[in-house]
């Protein structure tokens, strides 16, 4: 457990975990799912359930864009590094990421021409300085990230950058929430909000959760504090009956979004009809691809992509560990066949996967205790 | 990977409204400010950054409370990284040639 006093303000961290303490229900059981998976990963890492009463129950949401790629999606991006015409160019976080052949990282091994970048625009650069080659950009990730692309592809445009294409998975958050409340073995009493998505989106696109499901949601900033006073407030909804989408995470983000991303998103994606996600199947209108204005630029569109549908194995139980119907340690091949080092399932393969996340600070800190009590 | 980094915008390039030079604790590089077209940032301001793009402008508070959860969350050395991969000079490569690592070559 961490200590409270290496936070910034312990004393506001105690006097809210109190004020949690006071308004939980004791005869209550409350289930709150964090939708992002930055949430996950601080609240894994500053062991914030030390901090909440035992009835309060966080259940890890769908919003870690690594985990939610189906696997074919990475054969098919790497199918066309095969080509020795072709840089394939993606963010450090997909690069261990494993598909049926392999990760980014093991193409490289063999031969093909894999670079990581820290932006779309890098791999735009990238297409500047190799005009002879063709450089696909892997695009993962929410709409926090989905307007950088896009603004790189209205650059590319504009520019009359040819040798450049992306190849889209950028996905949106409302149709998965959406999917997890439609699924019948989810109970949830109210939600965190995504912080850094709410920056792009804002927080209007949730008021269906309020209206249609009656469930309050707090967008929540990252730090303790933050995630706690966003608890405080769900409480206080949840206790007088109310269920509103409040913002608490003001600091940061505008309550109509940021609109030259929107209209960027706007400008260059449309929705897909459908998209599998990873864990829990196909969600109708729940991607983004590129537009017919800049099919020029759509890898899926310029390339013959072979659309690999890879199963995963039957046994890894992420749809339910992403509904919250397991926890993780509590699906069949959680450390064992399936750790960070060898992800089978796609809640282990990124640090903000729910099972990652919970294998790097309960697992090993039990396997401590377990060692330590023994030795001594 | 919703890493979100906050810097400080140093200058705004002459040619170019959307690509500013901003400081990372001490680090830096150029940024895009496509997305803040609505409420440019000017030099002084704070931003948070995400993949290279400025996202929202914040309060000089704010950031260094958000570097501070960078720092707590274990993250501070990847957005480190992360600033210091950005290869966003329009290929001149004349403010970051010292310093950048990894941009575009391929891995080891």
């Amino acid at each position: 457990m961490k200590f409270v006093d290496e936070f910034r303000e312990p004393e506001l961290i105690t006097k809210t975990a109190e004020e949690i303490r006071r308004l939980a229900d004791p005869t209550r059981h409350y289930r709150f799912m964090e939708v992002c998976g930055g949430h996950t990963h601080a609240i894994y890492r500053f062991g914030l359930k030390d901090l909440l009463p035992e009835n309060i129950e966080l259940i890890h949401g769908p919003g870690c864009p690594v985990c939610v790629l189906p696997m074919g999606r990475i054969d098919d991006g790497l199918s066309l590094a095969m080509d020795p015409n072709v840089i394939f160019a993606a963010f450090g976080d997909m690069m261990r990421v494993p598909g049926a052949n392999g990760s980014p990282l093991e193409y490289k091994a063999r031969g093909m021409d894999v670079r990581i970048v820290y932006s779309p625009s890098d791999a735009l650069k990238l297409a500047r300085t190799n005009p002879d080659r063709h450089v696909m950009f892997f695009a993962i990730g929410f709409e926090t990230t989905a307007p950088s692309t896009a603004l790189t592809l209205m650059r590319a445009r504009s520019e009359g950058i040819r040798n450049f294409s992306v190849f889209c998975n950028h996905v949106t958050i409302i149709p998965a929430i959406r999917a997890i409340l439609d699924s019948p073995d989810m109970r949830l009493d109210a939600f965190i909000g995504p912080g850094h998505v709410s920056t792009v989106i804002g927080c209007r696109p949730y008021e269906w959760i309020v209206h249609d499901e009656h469930k309050p949601i707090v967008v929540s900033g990252f730090e303790p504090l933050d995630m706690l006073q966003s608890i405080v407030m769900l409480l206080r909804q949840l206790q007088s009956g109310e269920a509103k989408v409040e913002n608490q995470y003001k600091r940061v983000v505008p309550w109509e979004g940021n609109r030259a991303a929107l209209r960027a998103m706007a400008e260059v994606f449309q929705l897909r009809p459908y998209f599998e996600w990873r864990g829990l199947g196909f969600i109708s209108q729940s991607a983004l691809r590129i537009r017919d204005e800049y099919a020029e630029w759509d890898t899926e569109r310029r390339f013959q992509v072979p659309g690999v549908r890879v199963t995963d194995p039957k046994a890894a139980q992420c749809g339910e560990v992403l509904k919250g119907v397991l926890k993780p340690h509590q699906c069949k091949l959680f450390g064992r066949e399936c750790t960070p080092e060898h992800p089978i399932g796609a809640l282990m393969v990124s640090s903000e996967g729910s099972c990652a996340a919970y294998y790097n600070y309960e697992h090993r800190k039990a396997a401590t205790a377990s060692v330590l009590s023994s030795t001594a | 990977m919703c890493l979100a980094i906050p810097g400080k915008i140093i200058e705004i390039s002459a040619d170019n409204p959307d690509s500013a030079l901003v400081d990372v604790v001490s680090v830096r590089r150029r940024v895009d400010l496509g997305l803040l077209q609505d409420d440019r940032p000017q030099p002084g301001d704070w931003v948070l950054i995400h993949v290279g793009f400025a996202m929202s402008k914040i309060s000089e508070e704010d950031a260094l409370d958000q570097m501070q959860t960078l720092a707590a969350l274990g993250e501070a050395e990847a957005a480190i990284q992360e600033i210091q991969g950005y290869g966003l000079g329009e290929g001149t490569g004349a403010e970051t040639t010292q310093e950048q690592p990894l941009v575009g070559d391929k891995l080891e």
